[in-house]
């Protein structure tokens, strides 16, 4: 399988992963019945004769047992989680889409899942009749107070668990060398420790072990179809070659997932098992991510280059065909705000590559190269290829990740290990659960294969001072919102003002957290994940579930979104009205509500006279700090329902454009309905001292106290080109790593081509654009995203 | 007066030396190239800057100027009335108006450049002075101030300069200065009056004596079709590289055409000059390499 000759335009290293690449790329996202209907088969043969932990391992084996499975010609990792590429199962117990929902997905021209009318018949007669009211979401929305659902209603905070499972969930090295046959074993183990004489939940514990038991042998059911079906495929082919990898693969399943991996091949197909039966158990939020790829696959490929069984270009292809097989997977169809919050098909595995290994050594090996070459070559969405950066990663290894995010399209990102490390640590985890940690999702810190690290919603910080402004009141909504502290031409002093914002957000912050407390319970006893739970340390020790608190350690996220806009609107209001009293609050408050309108004088002295955030400025970056430690003493520690604390992000994946919908003007002159600023990068528009001031002025921020920070960058193609502009690139990022900066990310393209892309989307079909914390199609995005895209601050440096 | 007097104090610099740096732009030069590409640098005072393609006419500027020098009508400026004040500058809804040149202490200089020292340590970069002329900013006493506590600050200066000033401007920064980045505009002494508006006898002669001293220097050649970017122009450096003149590298800069939008906003005409081609700009590298020069780049 030597590397085969190919024009500059084509990606894949041979003709085989082309073409499967290919396929990826140009198949219509559809919808996938099949996982629907045999769950509510499942359901209605065992419901009410078994626990509940045991329903759901039953459901996961009835699935696995029965699925339409299929092998693609010239594939080499085999298994979809539908019935072929970009097939996208429903999970009507999670979310019972109606009928108008599905209509919708149809229709909708971002986002579209294909629903033939078989589909609506299915949902129609099977579906909702059975699951209607006994969805998560239909119990969820009827357990939420009033006050909840307003606030959710007008776009304060969104709810992560409302149509997705708990999730977020990284691997560990475990699966490389364990089978399921030795996690049963595992599991016969702990039952028969448990303890009936003292232990009050002994039951529960049984009732867990044994769903655990039963969710191994469903993807050891799986692994058996798969080798029964390749030899059935093997035996009727005629082409010698596509024969031989048919044989292969037989042996690969007959080997994994029952027995641990021997070759580097084996490797790749054991966790693709485990991808899909994290994600066909349930629809957990975030996909499942093999995390530290590079170091675990690392021992199969040094071995079987050593033993001449593996050359770095078959191994490129293999990495090449894993890939594939991530891209042919859209993320569940969403619907209503978690689509606005999270609008995109990516499902939000994220590999992490390079940084440490367990005992503080350089991470980086030859893998770790090959997976740059891979994501370089193939130049997908899925999965969301990163770097972990640490000071002892070799130049080179940075250089080369430089090279690759400097075309333009978003990846890798780069993450902050020293950082990872010490957030961590900080978080309470052990030195070494903390070295095999990483980021998972867009940018969030979590001890992989050890914890279940869960993302509740995003909290609109400018929304809650709009609030603040006008007595509680939503102009946008009618109604009133917040606490009435009093109109804003009532406070007297900058610090009267953030007073007020501070008790609105502390009201907001108890009503979100006491519904994400509920909702959890909720998961813990309704939805447990015993498949999650054989491979997330220490729930078969424990006897927990992975959504009950099984996992060694247990973080609840709370993502805060807007930070640069909020700074920008607290510095213009305390420099404008407080200090140089140039305009009165009563007149900066007109002017908001009628979107500056009639005020361009107001306008001008607040957007283009005021101090603003990402400038390395002191006035504004102070602010920025304030703003942020409130938030975050407000938020870390407060104890969730599975014996772990609350802790903030700050990240917003598409977020920021639905929270800028429901707004009014800020007082920084952001119009209305515009998005609000990203992630912790400044307003668009708002920084003008070039990269090392936004880096200086973002790395202000506590990092180290966050479970992750996102910073998009974007530069235009003469800044970082040459050899010096990428040399200069690497030594920003180490600058900003070496500031504790947790994570930044490029996107280099310029102005005139994303404009040329929105007016022609179809002659951009390639194009990727960094959009948060992953990348996305530029023409999948919607015309405010794009445009928001066009408008984030073009370093420009002649 | 005191302090000196700066249009720009540019971060992530790249292109001006090693590293990542910053440039500090001094405004005040006594040559007036005519392919300028910061005429805002010629004079040392502070001056109104007016973007015509911005300016709406919304009248906002004659409101306000306090000199009656912003008469109704597409914003002109009278520039004989005008103090550079700045009151007009706030007040335009349009940013068509900025202030170019402010007068800046020493100490805080040193203040503002000192911020982003993690990135000079990262990448070997620091501080260059450029301009403007920086050996010709007044009050000079400054300039040596700055050049002192840079250096005690263990930050790398670099001094972008034309070589136009007396030698014992030189003398007194040498210590604290690194590396001269020193621009040959001319080596014909005709063509240097003709294009740059001064004799080039005391550049040459400060240059000599530079490298006699030790100190690092790169030569920088901006190239202007036309005026300056023939093989009879290259000849000559190339001769002063043989006489002795020790350069650690040399930079060819093709000329571009940013500067003359600015020449417009300051109220003055500029003339179109050609680009060299890349062609010709390859073969000027081959002379230097051919010559024993092999240290020769194209650009910053």
């Amino acid at each position: 399988m030597a590397q085969e000759a190919r024009t500059a335009e084509q990606h894949g290293a041979t003709e085989r992963v082309r073409r499967l690449r290919e396929e990826s790329l140009n198949t219509q996202p559809r919808l996938y019945m099949e996982r629907a209907v045999l769950e509510t088969e499942a359901y209605r043969k065992y419901e009410g004769t078994v626990s509940v932990p045991e329903l759901r391992a039953l459901t996961l084996r009835h699935f696995f047992a029965y699925k339409t499975i299929s092998i693609h010609r010239g594939e080499l990792i085999v298994g979809e989680k539908g019935d072929g590429p970009q097939s996208a199962p429903t999970f009507p117990e999670l979310c019972c889409h109606t009928i108008e929902d599905m209509q919708i997905m149809d229709r909708r021209e971002l986002i579209r899942f294909a629903v033939t009318p078989e589909d609506l018949r299915i949902q129609k007669e099977e579906i909702i009749p059975y699951w209607e009211k006994r969805s998560i979401r239909y119990r969820i929305l009827n357990s939420m107070s009033d006050e909840w659902k307003a606030a959710y209603e007008c776009g304060i905070f969104t709810e992560f668990m409302e149509q997705r499972g708990p999730g977020h969930t990284v691997g560990s090295n475990k699966i490389y060398q364990k089978g399921f046959l030795d996690y049963r074993e595992d599991i016969r183990r702990a039952m028969d420790a448990l303890d009936f004489v003292h232990d009050k939940d002994a039951l529960h514990r049984k009732e867990e072990l044994s769903a655990m038991s039963i969710a191994c042998e469903a993807v050891m059911i799986l692994g058996r179809r798969y080798e029964a079906l390749a030899r059935e495929m093997a035996a009727a082919e005629t082409d010698p070659q596509w024969k031989a990898d048919l044989l292969t693969i037989a042996e690969n399943c007959a080997v994994v997932p029952a027995h641990k991996p021997q070759t580097f091949h084996q490797a790749l197909q054991m966790y693709w098992f485990v991808h899909l039966a994290v994600t066909s158990e349930l629809n957990p939020w975030d996909s499942y991510s093999p995390g530290r790829l590079d170091q675990h696959v690392y021992p199969f490929y040094r071995d079987d280059v050593a033993a001449g069984r593996l050359t770095r270009d078959q191994a490129l292809e293999l990495l090449e065909c894993l890939w594939v097989k991530f891209n042919n997977q859209p993320a569940p169809p969403k619907v209503g705000v978690t689509l606005k919050e999270s609008g995109t098909y990516t499902d939000f595995a994220n590999i992490n590559t390079g940084g440490i290994a367990p005992d503080g050594s350089d991470g980086v090996n030859d893998v770790s190269y090959l997976i740059l070459d891979c994501m370089d070559d193939m130049k997908l969405l899925q999965p969301s290829s990163n770097v972990q950066i640490s000071r002892k990663t070799p130049m080179k290894f940075l250089l080369r990740a430089c090279e690759i995010s400097r075309k333009g399209w978003g990846q890798p990102a780069f993450y902050n290990t020293e950082a990872i490390v010490q957030e961590l640590l900080a978080a309470g985890k052990s030195l070494e659960d903390a070295r095999r940690g990483g980021t998972s999702g867009c940018v969030e810190t979590g001890a992989f294969g050890n914890e279940a690290y869960i993302l509740t919603g995003y909290f609109n910080l400018p929304k809650i001072l709009e609030l603040t402004l006008y007595n509680g009141y939503d102009h946008v909504a009618g109604r009133q919102l917040g606490l009435p502290l009093g109109n804003a031409e009532d406070f007297h002093s900058y610090e009267e003002l953030l007073d007020a914002y501070h008790k609105q957000i502390e009201y907001f912050l108890d009503i979100k957290i006491r519904g994400s407390n509920l909702i959890e319970s909720i998961y813990a006893n309704y939805m447990p994940v015993p498949f999650l739970s054989v491979i997330t340390n220490d729930c078969i020790a424990t006897g927990k579930d992975y959504n009950a608190g099984g996992a060694r350690y247990n973080t609840s996220y709370l993502q805060g979104v807007g930070i640069g806009t909020v700074t920008d609107s607290l510095a213009a209001i305390r420099f404008q009205v407080f200090d140089e009293k140039n305009i009165t609050m009563r007149d900066l408050l007109r002017a908001m509500r009628e979107d500056f309108a009639n005020d361009p004088q107001i306008l001008n002295l607040v957007q283009n006279h005021s101090p603003k955030y990402g400038n390395d400025d002191d006035y504004a970056d102070d602010i920025m700090r304030s703003v942020f430690e409130f938030y975050r003493d407000t938020v870390t520690g407060r104890p969730n329902q599975r014996g772990g604390t609350y802790r903030v992000n700050m990240l917003p994946t598409t977020c920021h454009v639905y929270f800028g919908e429901v707004m009014l003007a800020s007082a920084n002159g952001r119009r209305a309905g515009k998005p609000v600023s990203e992630g912790i990068s400044p307003e668009k528009g708002a920084d003008t001292n070039g990269p090392t001031a936004v880096l200086r002025s973002c790395a202000k921020m506590d990092h180290l106290s966050t479970g992750g920070t996102l910073l998009n960058q974007k530069f235009t193609p003469s800044v970082v080109a040459g050899e010096t502009g990428l040399r200069q690139m690497a030594n920003l990022i180490r600058a900003y790593f070496n500031m504790d900066g947790h994570h930044i990310q490029f996107n280099v393209i310029d102005r005139q081509t994303l404009l040329d892309a929105q007016a022609h989307p179809e002659e951009y079909k390639d194009l990727i654009v960094r959009v948060a914390g992953y990348s996305d199609h530029f023409r999948n995005l919607s015309r405010a995203l794009q445009d928001e895209i066009i408008a984030r601050t073009e370093q420009s440096f002649a | 007066m005191e302090g000196l007097s700066v249009f720009n104090i540019q971060r992530y610099s790249i292109h001006d030396g090693d590293g990542i740096r910053t440039t500090i732009f001094f405004k005040g030069c006594p040559l007036h190239c005519a392919w300028c590409h910061n005429p805002e640098s010629w004079n040392a005072s502070p001056e109104l800057m007016w973007d015509e393609e911005k300016c709406t006419q919304c009248g906002a500027c004659t409101a306000v100027c306090p000199q009656g020098a912003a008469p109704a009508g597409k914003g002109r400026i009278d520039r004989a009335r005008c103090i550079a004040c700045g009151a007009c500058v706030g007040a335009c809804l349009a940013g068509a108006r900025q202030i170019s040149g402010r007068r800046y202490a020493p100490a805080e200089l040193v203040r503002l450049v000192s911020r982003d020292s993690m990135f000079y340590e990262e990448s070997g970069g620091g501080v260059t002075l450029s301009g403007g002329e920086v050996m010709a900013a007044e009050p000079f006493d400054e300039v040596a101030e700055l050049c002192r506590l840079l250096k005690g600050e263990g930050i790398s200066v670099f001094v972008d300069t034309s070589g136009m000033a007396p030698f014992g401007r030189f003398e007194r920064i040498l210590e604290d200065v690194d590396c001269f980045l020193y621009d040959i505009k001319a080596m014909d002494r005709g063509k240097h009056k003709k294009w740059i508006g001064a004799d080039n006898a005391l550049i040459l002669e400060n240059l000599r004596r530079l490298s006699d001293g030790g100190a690092r220097i790169r030569l920088r050649l901006p190239l202007v079709e036309g005026v300056n970017a023939e093989e009879e122009d290259i000849e000559p450096v190339i001769g002063l590289l043989r006489g002795g003149v020790r350069a650690e590298k040399i930079h060819l800069l093709p000329y571009h055409e940013f500067g003359r939008e600015k020449f417009a906003r300051l109220g003055r005409g500029s003339e179109p000059f050609g680009v060299p081609s890349q062609e010709k700009l390859e073969r000027f590298t081959a002379m230097f390499r051919e010559a024993g020069y092999p240290q020769v780049v194209i650009g910053g």
